[in-house]
């Protein structure tokens, strides 16, 4: 994998950032072909599990392990990870529940590493989703925050403009709103619209990396990033490097799949003040100490802590 | 404890490393906080610290470190960084009066903390009012997965050694081990020395043999004081098998056994360490420096 995206300039291998995906839910190997790949930071949204929580501890610790267990983790693969913290719009409808989240929402939100409020949205645009949809984006106003907002599957393209018409309402500038989930119908709005417009690489129900290579080639490369969104389901975290990978393939200049895949998500996260480049290539010694036990993350992929991929891949069933 | 001390000297190295505009924050958040502002800002600004203060090392100096000493007995601050000051000054700030009150919103904290606040808090321990109400807490951190939070417990903090019982201090000892991190950072670590964590210990090593792996050579300086018997047997299969810096730590153990075989065992297997040991030019502190600092 690393080795086609990097033909061209062996000595500089790209570095990927996937600004969507739900690692509590991934495993270790995935940790290290995601570093193998050349993916130097994730950002990790606020989701569910799969089934609703029922309680108010279920989400706390869920928070917790975000910014707590998951980061740690994340660093021994030489991994950088940041969050986003939110109340999602399947659970918003357990309204009870809800309020108690609401309550919760302010003691992460300020937490280092935490980029944005999300995901909110709307899932089946009920007046609960609604009404936390309002409330997260005034949080957000309060705090000065970014708003990462998750699209929903049905009815999208309504609700895709229902959402960004909700952020307008709160006088949220477009340039601090990442709409994610798009796809062909969705795409032309949110980029005239001023917003950042992320797509989901999920193969049975989002986005292909084909259709992703396509996209590209009619609106460019600007306010326009991509992410895998992995997680328990059917899912690659491997979506934005292989997605990089079929883009150079087929002829998009490697400056334009380096802001995709790359570059423009982290400008859209980097107004959050909490994900800096520096993060990864330079960090700060308390950070080697705490995140990497004593080692730094070595830029782009260069020699990884982790044992030799390419021993271990070729035949998956050695035993070590 | 002199805990204004302790306020003084975290506010002197922070004026050293942070800006002007993070100092100001900083301390009109402990005003707001000392004077009963509302829970969510005690919250609020202890996570917010990184976002006003770099993340800089504060790098003490030897007189530095005496001057915490002084303050509080134990208190090693070496590897603190200015956020982690910031936020002990404002954990510091919070009123105390009212001990539940207090012991309530400390466990909020602790249970909404990320990495960095983990360890800034497990390290602030012994700096806390109630001391003998954080056990619990202190040996949950010792449970962590997360090296550095387990190590902010261990590592160059007297909590442990003033509170835990016997049982909490071996698991603490034995979690490390099991980790790869280091004895010696542990305060009063030959003091708090046992002949049931030398006996686990010794399990330990059996297991790690069975297993084809290699057994950190710290660990037969807690087992040397207790060694008699089978303990000795493994020790002399060190001295015999081992590489250099095993062989050495295995030396330092026999000459701490009181069993009059075990000087025997170093007179024949490794004379010339038994009269390093002897002289005093093979010491522990020497070991931790050779050894274990420069893999560090």
């Amino acid at each position: 994998m690393s080795d086609a995206t990097n033909a061209d300039s062996p000595d500089d291998p790209m570095m990927f950032l996937d600004p969507h995906v739900h690692m509590v839910s991934r495993t270790t190997d995935d940790y290290e072909a995601m570093r193998d790949a050349g993916v130097v930071a994730v950002i990790e949204p606020a989701f569910w599990l799969g089934q609703p929580r029922t309680s108010l501890g279920a989400f706390e610790h869920y928070f917790s392990m975000l910014v707590g267990w998951e980061r740690f983790r994340a660093g021994q693969f030489g991994i950088r990870h940041y969050c986003t913290i939110g109340l999602n719009s399947k659970e918003a409808n357990n309204v009870g529940l809800a309020e108690d989240v609401m309550d919760l929402l302010p003691l992460y939100a300020c937490k280092e590493g935490v980029v944005a409020i999300g995901e909110i949205g709307y899932d089946d645009m009920t007046d609960a989703e609604d009404r936390f949809f309002h409330e997260q984006a005034e949080l957000a106003k309060e705090l000065d925050m970014l708003v990462m907002v998750h699209t929903p599957h049905r009815n999208k393209k309504e609700g895709t403009s229902r959402s960004m018409d909700l952020c307008e309402e709160h006088g949220m500038d477009p340039s601090r709103v990442i709409i994610d989930h798009n796809n062909e119908e969705t795409v032309e709005e949110v980029l005239d619209r001023g917003y950042w417009c992320a797509f989901t690489i999920y193969p049975e129900t989002k986005m292909s990396n084909e259709r992703m290579v396509d996209i590209v080639q009619q609106y460019g490369s600007e306010r326009i990033f991509v992410d895998s969104a992995a997680d328990w389901g059917v899912s690659d975290p491997l979506g934005v490097p292989k997605t990089a990978k079929l883009m150079l393939q087929r002829g998009i200049p490697e400056e334009d799949v380096r802001k995709v895949c790359y570059e423009n998500a982290l400008t859209a996260y980097s107004q959050s003040g909490q994900i800096d480049e520096e993060d990864w290539l330079d960090p700060p010694a308390i950070d080697q100490r705490q995140l990497y036990g004593g080692n730094s993350v070595l830029r782009g992929g260069r020699d990884p802590e982790v044992r030799d991929p390419d021993e271990r891949r070729h035949d998956n069933l050695i035993i070590d | 404890m002199n805990r204004s001390r302790v306020k003084e000297l975290l506010s002197e190295w922070l004026g050293r490393v942070a800006a002007d505009d993070g100092l100001d924050w900083l301390h009109e958040q402990r005003e707001e906080i000392a004077t009963g502002a509302p829970r969510r800002t005690f919250y609020t600004s202890f996570s917010a610290v990184t976002r006003y203060i770099d993340k800089h090392d504060l790098n003490l100096s030897t007189e530095d470190l005496n001057a915490a000493d002084e303050a509080r007995s134990g208190w090693q601050p070496v590897n603190w960084s200015a956020d982690q000051a910031g936020r002990t000054l404002i954990v510091l700030s919070l009123p105390h009066e009212n001990k539940d009150e207090y012991l309530h919103v400390l466990d909020r904290v602790f249970t909404h903390a990320d990495v960095g606040e983990s360890v800034a808090l497990y390290q602030a321990l012994p700096l806390l009012p109630y001391p003998e109400a954080h056990r619990d807490r202190a040996a949950e951190g010792v449970r962590t997965n997360m090296t550095s939070v387990l190590e902010a417990v261990a590592h160059r903090n007297p909590y442990p050694a003033e509170h835990f019982d016997e049982g909490a201090w071996n698991q603490m000892v034995l979690k490390l081990i099991f980790e790869g991190s280091p004895l010696y950072p542990i305060h009063r670590l030959d003091e708090r020395a046992n002949p049931t964590l030398a006996r686990m210990l010794v399990d330990y090593a059996h297991e790690r043999w069975a297993a084809d792996r290699s057994v950190p050579p710290e660990l037969w300086r807690l087992v040397g004081p207790y060694a008699q018997a089978s303990a000795l047997d493994d020790l002399e299969r060190v001295l015999h098998d081992g590489t250099a810096a095993e062989r050495e730590a295995a030396a330092l153990a026999l000459s701490a056994s009181p069993v009059a075989r075990a000087e025997t065992l170093l007179q024949d297997e490794a004379p010339e360490l038994k009269q390093e040991v002897e002289s005093g030019s093979l010491t522990w502190k020497d070991f931790q420096e050779k050894r274990l600092e420069a893999m560090a």
